[in-house]
């Protein structure tokens, strides 16, 4: 295999080693048999009297099958043989999607009987796949140069990174644009507007994390802690003093940033993956303590009746109490429920919008520069005489303060909480947006978001393979862009600027 | 915070004096006793065999390590005296101005070069930052400390050649260039000692006469201490005012360049003991070298 691969190198047009080839798809076969036998062959079935199995011989023999041409086609593909590859895959898919269309819009044609699989998610599925493979085959012949290195591509992707970088002093205002006006559009209904709100929540996240994972390189695995520590403190506050969201909405973020400098304190000495695990403890004990202090938290219960928050003092509801206006009464409108999502998604716009700046700030302060600085050489920091207690301490602080006012957020638009909303896989989530969305960009952040969010959520229908897609999706770019989507760095300060600068005001000419 | 001195230094006009410095870990004795004075305005070399001690010498000065017996005085010239040994790391460099470099290069090296000379000038940007609050609005008082910050690492670039590349990330620097940043970096606090880590290590002839002529200039231009450790012996001998020569753990000599370069214990811990006068000179030196 390893000589026909080194031939291919040199010329693909040498003679395709066809029983190594067989051998290869064959052991890919044989392997995905094994895999099959037990994943796909067994299926537990509701019969009268209860459960019985049933093996599926068919689908198990499919998924051989799919596993051998699939590798075929990988090695055709690998040899610089595309066209057979293209001229079989891309029909095939193409026979796939409209024989899965087919029943929809044409019943008559009988379509059915190109269906391999019963389930209709794997039909999708494998007719993604065989598209993917002719598209790349189809690609290759196009290109004709297969020979682009991963240094290439590597150097090729970090340019695309820099240019979305550079672009993004228009890009952001541009989404800021789109975002704003996406309310407005005839398109948006309730659905849309609830899935923007929710990837606009883990983007606020994801910003709030980047200030402690991506800017000062401490790797937090329990940045939920704070999420549920600012839900609760408002849902509490609320709840015993009557008091409002935004009153509450302060003291979330203070409350917060005081669980992150408890965090803080004992981490500090910490580093990499000791530091990662006693934020994952630190994590789940708060989740614990929020599940069994039963008189507080009321425990596995939760905590309802939240209030909503009010547009300057006025509430959005229909039916406001005696002597009290409502929005819609205030303004003259009709009532209508999607107001209330209309103001939600902009409070989160604007929470998140306040994370972003205060980040982009505070990245060209100091003690920005300092987190920075400690994130690439800790040791080098005490000789410069950086503070490094003080400055891990502020980023935890401030990165919770932001998980504390998601959280007050998050528990104003549920209405309810409980510490079932808080679990390790929340942590997981927001990390995986930064780490994906490469560390340290504020705009990477916003494209993971609605890739790890927003496209699962719109496709809820596909049940639990979206989570499979989810997984598929971080696989996919720890391969392609191992340092994240958005991995480049803007310096926070230029020549240029610096000139500027020092030429500003009255040139002070050179120091001592 | 900074602790004053209970009794006057021991040398008049050292910066720096340190008297019966001794660290042990555990049963190791790493430096044993040693003794010696660096003044302002001079080059104070320290020189040795491989684990003469001559590393852990610097992590004490500059608080990397608690020095199990001995005093650290340190004259500042505006400030008073400090006693480095009762003060934690970071407030060396903060308070009692001693900044530092490493021997295997410790850069920012995802950061550009001139973000590395402004973050050195982090203490006196937080003051003027307010603790991050006033910055944060862009205070007056902020932004003319940033100015001041960003003249003082323009003017540090430009002496140490790289204002081209002042955008540049400093880790794709060329070695010599970040040597030459780190020592920098360092002048960017605002030291009254500066303390090099074999700066010439790594160097070829070229860059370690540029790095001469820059430490030269930094002795006569900032006034300030510099205290070295270095293996190349031209270089040592080329600019040193004073050398210290260590070796496992004892001062063996101290002096002039010329008077340590002839002093037979300084020979002895270099080329080895008596009985090797016997053998060819040639062997000799390449016995020496492989011990040095």
């Amino acid at each position: 295999m390893t000589s026909a691969r080194a031939s291919s190198a040199t010329s693909p047009r040498s003679p395709l080693d066809f029983p190594s080839a067989l051998r290869e798809s064959g052991v890919v076969a044989l392997v995905t048999f094994g895999l099959a036998f037990a994943l796909v062959g067994f299926r537990a079935e509701d019969v009268p009297g209860g459960l019985d199995i049933r093996f599926r011989f068919d689908e198990v023999m499919a998924v051989t099958a799919v596993g051998f041409i699939g590798r075929f086609a990988w090695i055709l593909l690998r040899q610089g043989r595309a066209f057979p590859v293209a001229v079989t895959a891309l029909p095939f898919g193409a026979a796939m999607v409209a024989a899965l269309l087919g029943p929809l819009y044409a019943p008559a044609a009988k379509l059915e009987r190109f269906v391999v699989f019963g389930d209709l998610v794997v039909n999708w599925l494998l007719a993604i796949f065989a598209l993917g493979f002719g598209g790349r085959a189809a690609w290759l012949i196009w290109h004709e140069a297969s020979s682009i290195t991963p240094e290439a591509r590597e150097e090729r992707m970090d340019r695309i990174g820099a240019a979305i970088q550079q672009a993004s002093r228009y890009v952001g205002p541009l989404l800021l644009g789109l975002a704003l006006a996406l309310p407005f559009m005839p398109f948006a209904d309730r659905r849309l507007l609830d899935i923007a709100i929710l990837v606009l929540t883990y983007v606020m996240l994801g910003w709030g994390l980047n200030i402690v994972v991506g800017l000062a390189g401490l790797l937090d695995l329990g940045y939920v802690a704070f999420y549920a520590v600012g839900a609760y403190s408002y849902a509490l506050l609320a709840l015993h003093f009557d008091l409002g969201f935004w009153t509450c909405l302060p003291f979330a973020g203070i409350m917060a940033a005081f669980a992150g400098i408890l965090l803080g304190f004992p981490v500090l000495r910490l580093r990499g993956d000791y530091l990662a695990i006693v934020t994952l403890g630190f994590g789940e004990m708060v989740r614990i303590i929020l599940l069994n202090w039963y008189k507080f938290t009321k425990g596995p219960d939760g905590l309802s009746g939240i209030p909503r928050p009010t547009f300057f003092g006025l509430p959005m509801t229909a039916n406001p109490p005696e002597g009290t206006q409502s929005f819609h009464q205030f303004f003259g409108l009709e009532y209508s429920s999607v107001d209330r999502i209309i103001f939600l998604y902009f409070l989160i716009l604007a929470l998140a919008m306040i994370t972003n700046l205060f980040t982009l700030r505070i990245r060209k302060l100091p003690v920005g520069r300092a987190w920075e600085a400690l994130r690439e050489d800790e040791i080098a920091c005490r000789s410069l005489g950086i503070n490094p207690r003080n400055t891990k301490l502020t980023a935890f602080a401030i990165g919770a303060m932001f998980g504390g006012f998601g959280g007050a957020f998050f528990a104003t638009r549920q209405g309810f909480i409980s510490p079932e909303s808080f679990t390790f896989i929340e942590s997981a989530i927001i990390l995986s947006i930064v780490v994906l969305g490469g560390m340290g960009s504020q705009i990477g952040v916003v494209f993971a978001a609605i890739l790890l969010i927003g496209l699962p959520e719109f496709f809820r229908e596909l049940q639990q393979y979206r989570m499979l897609a989810f997984g598929a999706a971080m696989v996919t770019i720890m391969v392609w862009r191992p340092r994240g989507l958005l991995a480049h760095r803007e310096p926070t300060i230029r020549l240029e600027d610096a000139r500027l600068k020092s030429a500003s005001a009255d040139s002070g000419g050179q120091p001592p | 915070m900074s602790v004053p001195a209970t009794r006057a230094a021991s040398a008049e006009n050292a910066l720096l004096s340190v008297e019966h410095l001794s660290i042990r870990f555990g049963g190791l004795v790493a430096v044993d006793d040693v003794s010696f004075t660096a003044t302002d305005r001079q080059i104070t070399a320290i020189i040795g065999p491989n684990g003469a001690g001559k590393t852990t010498v610097f992590n004490c000065l500059t608080g990397f390590y608690k020095p199990t017996m001995g005093r650290l005085a340190l004259r500042h010239p505006s400030k008073g005296e400090f006693l480095l040994e009762r003060m934690e790391g970071f407030h060396i460099a903060q308070t009692a101005g001693v900044a530092r470099t490493f021997q295997n290069i410790r850069l920012f090296p995802a950061m550009s070069v001139l973000e590395n000379l402004i973050v050195a000038q982090h203490n006196m940007l937080m003051r003027a930052s307010g603790y991050t609050v006033l910055g944060l609005f862009g205070s007056k008082v902020y932004r003319e400390a940033e100015k001041e910050a960003v003249d003082l690492a323009l003017y540090w670039l430009d002496r140490i050649g790289l204002t081209n590349r002042a955008d540049d990330a400093a880790g794709n620097l060329a070695y010599g260039a970040q040597r030459r940043l780190e020592i920098a970096r360092a002048m960017c606090t605002r030291p009254v000692m500066l303390c090099l880590d074999e700066p010439a290590a790594g160097l070829n002839p070229r860059e370690s006469g540029e790095l001469t002529r820059l430490l030269m200039a930094i002795r006569d231009e900032e006034r300030i201490g510099v205290l070295l450790i270095e293996h190349h012996m031209d270089v040592v001998m080329g600019i040193s005012d004073h050398v210290v020569v260590l070796d496992y753990g004892k001062k063996i000599s101290d002096g002039s360049p010329q008077a340590v370069r002839d002093d037979p214990a300084v020979i002895r811990a270099y080329l080895g003991e008596e009985e090797d006068e016997d053998l060819p000179p040639e062997v000799a030196r390449d016995i020496g070298e492989e011990r040095s």
